[in-house]
C-alpha cells in the first residue's frame, strides 16, 4: 500500500480536456486517473503548458469554451458524501465550490476586488452558500478564518490595496477554508511572493489543511518545496500524468525518464555548479506525436515508442508510471541503452557559483 | 492624500479655464478682419445704405470695447471682464448682452445634453457589459457592432435622416423647434409635453450618435476585467453569476467608463451644437449658428467660453465623484 | 542551455492561408468594411474615367432639379449640377481633406509623441499639459470658432479646409504615441539595444518604430473619421469651401435650400448615403483592427 492514510475524498478518472482552437483541437488533460487520501499533500508538477492549470480549472469544472471536458468523473468528499461533481447541475456545482473543493489562486496579487473590503468579500461566499447567521455571526465567522491564517482582524475592513502580498495570498487562504472544504487545490500560491513571504505562506497552509483534515493538491515546478512539503509527487507530461510515486521513491528511484531528468536537472551539492537540462522542447498541445509522447526527448526511446502509448504499470507499492521501460508490475524490461534517434544524451552546462 | 487630488483638479481646471479664454483673445488678433467693420460692412449690404462716417463709428466703437489700447492692456482688462463674467455685447441683438443670450438658450441646451447623456451612459455601458459577458445571448452580443457603427456617423447626418423619414415622410414628430410656435414657454402640462414631443428627435439622435461609444467602450473593459484574476477566483468562491457579474465585473469595469466620461464632454457638447443646429432647437447651438451667419463676434466667443467652461465643471465633478467608486485613488493619486 | 529541436513533427494543422482566410471570415467587421471602401474606392475612381465631373458636378451644367431618371442617373440639384458627377467628386474631395488632415495629424503626432515620450524632460512636461488641456476643449467648438472667425469664408478650399482641420488633429496621435513610448522604452528590449550600445536613433528607428506601426495603421483609421467628420460639421454650419462639391457642402446646399420641404429628396438622400457608408466602413475597418490588436475581445462575439 501505499504511505498515505485516510480515505479517499477526491477519486478522478479517466478526465479528459479538450480545447477546440482555430489551428485545431488540443487535448490539454488526456485521460487523467489520480485518488487522493484525507489528510495527505499531493505535488503536481511539470513543465508550463503541460496541463497541470487545466487540470486544476477541470477538478473545478471551470473550463470555459473553447475548452471543454469531455469525459471522467471526479468523485469529491469522503465515503458515504460522495457527488461526482461532473454531473452535478450548474447550481449545485456553485455550492460545491469552497465546500467541497476550494481553489487557491495562483495570482495572490490581483486575485481580491480592488474596490470591495475584505469584510465583504468573505461574507459574499458565505452568503453565497446559505451559511446561516446574521450579519455579525458571518463577521465573527470571516474573523475567526482570518485568525487562523494569522491575520489580525482589523484586516476586516481593509481594501486590498491596503495589504501586502503574503497578506493577500492570506486572505485568499482565509476564503478558502470558510467552509471546510475536504479537498484544497493550490495553483502554484506563492509563485508572486519572496522566498521568506513564500515559506510562511506554505506553513500556514499545511496548517489549516491539517485542521480540516483536508486534501490539498499543490501545483508548482519548485521541486525544492514539494519535496519539503508533500506526500507524494505526480509528474505531468504533455496532458497526461505520467508518473506517480511518493515523495522519497520520486526523489531517490524516478521510475519516467521524464521525471528521472526533472530530478536531475535538480540542484545539489554533489554537482553543485552543473545544471542538467532536458533535451529538447516541450512539445506543442496542437501537434502532439505519435505513440508515447515524451519519445522525441527521451534518451531511452525505442521503436515501439513511437507508435504505441505506453500502458500503465503499477508497483506492489502503489506507485504507477507509463513507460514501455517497464512490464505490468512495474519492473524494467529494457536495459537502458542510449537511443538512436539522433538526441544527444543528457548535457553539462557549467553555470556560474553565486 | 485626498486633498492633493482635489487641488490637482483645480489647478487644472483653472489652467483649462485660462488657457480658453486666452485662446479666445487671441484667435480674432491673428483675424485679419476687424468684427466690427465686417458687422457694419453686413448692416450695409442688406439695407443698402453704407454711413460716410463709417470709419468714425469704428473707431467710437473700438474705444468703447478697449480695442485701441495696446495689447497687454486689452488682455488684462479682457481678464478682468472674464472674471467678472462679463461676456461683452451682441452685435446682432444690441442692446442684448452675450450673458443674456446665453442665458436664454443655455437652459434648453443643458436639459438637452444632461438627460441624453445620462440615458446613453447607463444603457451603452449596460449593453457593453452584457455583450461582453460571455454567458450573455448570442443576439445582445451581436447588437454592439450596429450600435458602434451609427455612432460612428455624423449626429448631423444621423438627425438628417431621423428628419426625413420620422417627422417628415411619417409625420408623427415635430420637424424643427423646442415648442409649436406661437406657444410662449410655461410651465402648463400641455407646454411641458409640447417640448418633450419636440425634444424626442434631438434626443434619439444624440442617444444613437453616442450610445455604441459607450457599448464599445464597456465591452473593451469588459473583456479585459473578464480576465483578471479577482473574477476568476469569484468564481471559484462558487459566488452565483449575477453577484460575480454586478459586484466584481461591472463594479470594475466601470472605472475606467466613468473616466472616458470625463474626457468625451467635449465630444457630447459639440454633438450638442451640431444636433441643436440640424434641428433648430433653441439652444447654444443654434444661437452659435445665428451668430456665425451674423459675423457676431462677441456672441461666438462667449458661447466658446462658456462650453469650455462647461466641459472643464463637468470633468470637475465626475472627478471628484471618481474616489467614491475607487478606493485605490484616495491613497495613490494617480 | 541546448536547444536541440525535436525531429521535426509533421504538420497537422491547417495551411497558413486557410488560417488567415478563415479568420476574415470570422472578422467579419474587418471583411465588411474593406469590401465598403473598395466600392467607394471604384466609384469614385472609375465614375471620374467615365463623368466628366470637372464640369457636371459644378452649377450650371445642366437641367436643374431633374429627379433621378435615365438621363440623370441619381437626379440633378437646383443650382444645375449633376448629382451623379457630385457624388463621384465629392467622396474624392471629402476623402482628400480627410487623407490631408490624417496624414498631417499623424505625422505631427508621431514627432511630438516620440519627443516627449523619448527625451522626457521639460518638453515631455509641456506636451503633456498641452495636450491634456487641448483634450479638455471641445475640439470641434474650437475649430468652428476659428474656421468661423479667422477664415475668410468666401476664399475657402478644400485646402483650407485640411489645414483647419490639422489644427487639432495631432493631439490624439500625440497622447497615444508618447504613452507608446514610454511603456516600450521600459520594455526589455530596449534596455538589451541600450546595453548595447544603440545611439537613440538608431533605437528610434530599428526598435521603437516597427512596434508602433500596427497602432500608427490603427490610429490612421480613426485620425480619418476624426477628420472627416470635423470638416463635415465645419461644412454643415456653412463654413466649408463655397465653391466645391464636397459631400457635405452638397448636404449644406440642399438644408439650405429646404430640398426635404421641397420634395427634392434626391439631392439631400444621395450624400447622406455616401457619408454614411463613408463612415460605416471606416469604423468597421477599426473595429476589426481593434479585434487584430486585441484578439481577447473577438471571443465575445
Amino acid at each position: 500500500m501505499t504511505t498515505t492514510t485516510g480515505m479517499p475524498v477526491l477519486q478522478v478518472s479517466d478526465l479528459r480536456v479538450t480545447y477546440y482552437t482555430d489551428a485545431g483541437r488540443t487535448r490539454a488533460v488526456d485521460g487523467v486517473n489520480l485518488t487522493l487520501y484525507a489528510g495527505e499533500r499531493l505535488g503536481l508538477v511539470g513543465e508550463s503548458g503541460c496541463g497541470k492549470s487545466t487540470m486544476a480549472l477541470a477538478l473545478m469544472r471551470m473550463i470555459k469554451p473553447p475548452g471543454r471536458i469531455e469525459t471522467g468523473s471526479v468523485l469529491v468528499g469522503p465515503a458515504g458524501d460522495q457527488v461526482d461533481t461532473l454531473k452535478l447541475t450548474e447550481q449545485q456545482m456553485l455550492q460545491a465550490r469552497l465546500s467541497r473543493i476550494a481553489y487557491i489562486p495562483q495570482g495572490a496579487m490581483n486575485s481580491l476586488n480592488p474596490v470591495m473590503k475584505i469584510q465583504s468579500q468573505m461574507i459574499d461566499a458565505m452568503r453565497a452558500h446559505n451559511v446561516k447567521g446574521d450579519h455579525d455571526e458571518l463577521v465573527r465567522r470571516a474573523e475567526v478564518a482570518l485568525e487562523s491564517v494569522e491575520l489580525r482582524r482589523t484586516v476586516m475592513r481593509m481594501y486590498p490595496h491596503e495589504l501586502s502580498g503574503g497578506m493577500k495570498q492570506r486572505v485568499c487562504i482565509a476564503i478558502s477554508i470558510l467552509l471546510s472544504p475536504k479537498v484544497i487545490i493550490a495553483d502554484e500560491p506563492t509563485s508572486a511572493l519572496d522566498v521568506v513571504v513564500q515559506r510562511q505562506v506554505m506553513e500556514t497552509i499545511c496548517r489549516v489543511q491539517e485542521k480540516l483534515g483536508a486534501a490539498v493538491i499543490l501545483i508548482g515546478h519548485d521541486m525544492g518545496l514539494m519535496a519539503q512539503i508533500t506526500n507524494r509527487v505526480a509528474v505531468m507530461y504533455a496532458g497526461k500524468l505520467v508518473e506517480l510515486s511518493t515523495v522519497r521513491e520520486m526523489f531517490t528511484n524516478p521510475l519516467h525518464p521524464y521525471a528521472q531528468a526533472l530530478i536531475s536537472s535538480l540542484p545539489n551539492l554533489e554537482n553543485k555548479g552543473v545544471f542538467q537540462s532536458i533535451p529538447g522542447l516541450a512539445p506543442s498541445l496542437l501537434r502532439l506525436p505519435n505513440g508515447c509522447t515524451f519519445h522525441p526527448r527521451c534518451k531511452y526511446a525505442m521503436d515501439v515508442c513511437k507508435t504505441l502509448a505506453p500502458p500503465q504499470s503499477v508497483t506492489p507499492s502503489g506507485r504507477y508510471v507509463f513507460c514501455h521501460l517497464y512490464d505490468r508490475e512495474g519492473n524494467r524490461v529494457q536495459q537502458p541503452a542510449v537511443a538512436g534517434n539522433g538526441n544527444a544524451p543528457h548535457q553539462k552546462v557549467p553555470v556560474a557559483e553565486n | 492624500m485626498k486633498l492633493s487630488y482635489l487641488f490637482r483638479r483645480l489647478v487644472f481646471l483653472v489652467i483649462v479655464i485660462w488657457t480658453a479664454a486666452t485662446l479666445l483673445f487671441f484667435i480674432p488678433r491673428l483675424s485679419p478682419v476687424n468684427p466690427i467693420r465686417e458687422r457694419f460692412l453686413a448692416i450695409a449690404r442688406s439695407t443698402g445704405y453704407l454711413p460716410t462716417d463709417l470709419n468714425t463709428i469704428i473707431a467710437s466703437f473700438e474705444t468703447k470695447f478697449g480695442l485701441d489700447k495696446p495689447l497687454p492692456q486689452q488682455y488684462v482688462d479682457y481678464m478682468r471682464s472674464v472674471l467678472r463674467g462679463d461676456l461683452g455685447v451682441s452685435l446682432m441683438s444690441y442692446p442684448k448682452t452675450v450673458n443674456q443670450l446665453i442665458g436664454e438658450a443655455l437652459p434648453w441646451t443643458l436639459g438637452l445634453l444632461t438627460v441624453t447623456t445620462i440615458i446613453t451612459f447607463l444603457v451603452g455601458t449596460a449593453i457593453g457589459a452584457l455583450a461582453s459577458w460571455p454567458k450573455s445571448p448570442q443576439w445582445v452580443k451581436g447588437m454592439v457592432t450596429p450600435l458602434i457603427v451609427l455612432a460612428a456617423i455624423p449626429p448631423q447626418v444621423l438627425g438628417l435622416l431621423l428628419i426625413y423619414f420620422v417627422a417628415f415622410k411619417l409625420n408623427i414628430l415635430p420637424m424643427t423647434g423646442a415648442f409649436d410656435p406661437g406657444d410662449l414657454p410655461n410651465l402648463s402640462i400641455t407646454f411641458i409635453l409640447d417640448v418633450a414631443r419636440h425634444a424626442i428627435l434631438p434626443s434619439l439622435t444624440l442617444v444613437l450618435a453616442y450610445i455604441g461609444f459607450w457599448a464599445l467602450g464597456m465591452r473593451g473593459m469588459g473583456v479585459t476585467v473578464q480576465g483578471e484574476d479577482y473574477v476568476l477566483f469569484a468564481e471559484h468562491k462558487g459566488l452565483p453569476q449575477n453577484r460575480v457579474f454586478y459586484a466584481y465585473y461591472v463594479r470594475n469595469a466601470i472605472l475606467p467608463q466613468v473616466t472616458s466620461l470625463a474626457l468625451a464632454f467635449g465630444g457630447i457638447i459639440s454633438a450638442g451644437v451640431l444636433v441643436e443646429s440640424v434641428f433648430g432647437f433653441p439652444g447654444i447651438g443654434s444661437t452659435l449658428t445665428a451668430a456665425i451667419a451674423a459675423n457676431d463676434y462677441f456672441v461666438i466667443y462667449g458661447i466658446g467660453f462658456i462650453t469650455i467652461l462647461a466641459v472643464g465643471v463637468s470633468m470637475l465633478v465626475v472627478d471628484l465623484i471618481y474616489p467614491l467608486l475607487d478606493p485605490r485613488i484616495r491613497y495613490d493619486r494617480k | 542551455m541546448e536547444l536541440a529541436v525535436p525531429s521535426k513533427p509533421q504538420r497537422l494543422g491547417p495551411s497558413h492561408r486557410t488560417l488567415v482566410l478563415r479568420y476574415l471570415r470570422r472578422n467579419k467587421s474587418l471583411a465588411v468594411g474593406l469590401a465598403i471602401l473598395m466600392f467607394l474606392i471604384l466609384f469614385s475612381v472609375v465614375g471620374s474615367m467615365v463623368v466628366d465631373t470637372g464640369t457636371l458636378a459644378y452649377p450650371l451644367a445642366v437641367a436643374p432639379l431633374q429627379p433621378p431618371g435615365a438621363q440623370y442617373l441619381l437626379g440633378t440639384d437646383k443650382d444645375g449640377r449633376d448629382l451623379l458627377a457630385v457624388m463621384i467628386r465629392g467622396i474624392i474631395l471629402t476623402g482628400s481633406i480627410g487623407l490631408m488632415a490624417g496624414t498631417v495629424g499623424i505625422t505631427v503626432g508621431v514627432v511630438l509623441g516620440f519627443m516627449a515620450g523619448f527625451f522626457g524632460g521639460l518638453f515631455d512636461t509641456i506636451t503633456r499639459w498641452v495636450t491634456e488641456v487641448l483634450l479638455t476643449i471641445p475640439s470641434l467648438i474650437l475649430l468652428i470658432i476659428i474656421a468661423g472667425t479667422i477664415v475668410d469664408k468666401n476664399q475657402v478650399t478644400i485646402f483650407t479646409m485640411a489645414g483647419v482641420t490639422s489644427l487639432l488633429a495631432w493631439v490624439g496621435p500625440t497622447r497615444v504615441v508618447r504613452a507608446q513610448v514610454l511603456t516600450m522604452k521600459e520594455s526589455t528590449y530596449v534596455s538589451v539595444a541600450k546595453l548595447s550600445g544603440m545611439g537613440s536613433m538608431e533605437i528610434i528607428f530599428k526598435e521603437l518604430m516597427p512596434n508602433l506601426l500596427p497602432f500608427l495603421v490603427a490610429s490612421f483609421v480613426g485620425q480619418l473619421m476624426g477628420a472627416i467628420y470635423a470638416s463635415f460639421g465645419l461644412e454643415i454650419l456653412g463654413l466649408g469651401p463655397a465653391r466645391e462639391p464636397t459631400l457635405g457642402m452638397t448636404i449644406y446646399w440642399a438644408v439650405f435650400n429646404s430640398a426635404m420641404f421641397n420634395q427634392w429628396w434626391w439631392w439631400i438622400l444621395w450624400p447622406i448615403v455616401a457619408m454614411v457608408l463613408i463612415f460605416t466602413s471606416l469604423s468597421l475597418i477599426n473595429l476589426g483592427l481593434d479585434e487584430v490588436a486585441n484578439p481577447r475581445v473577438r471571443r465575445t462575439e
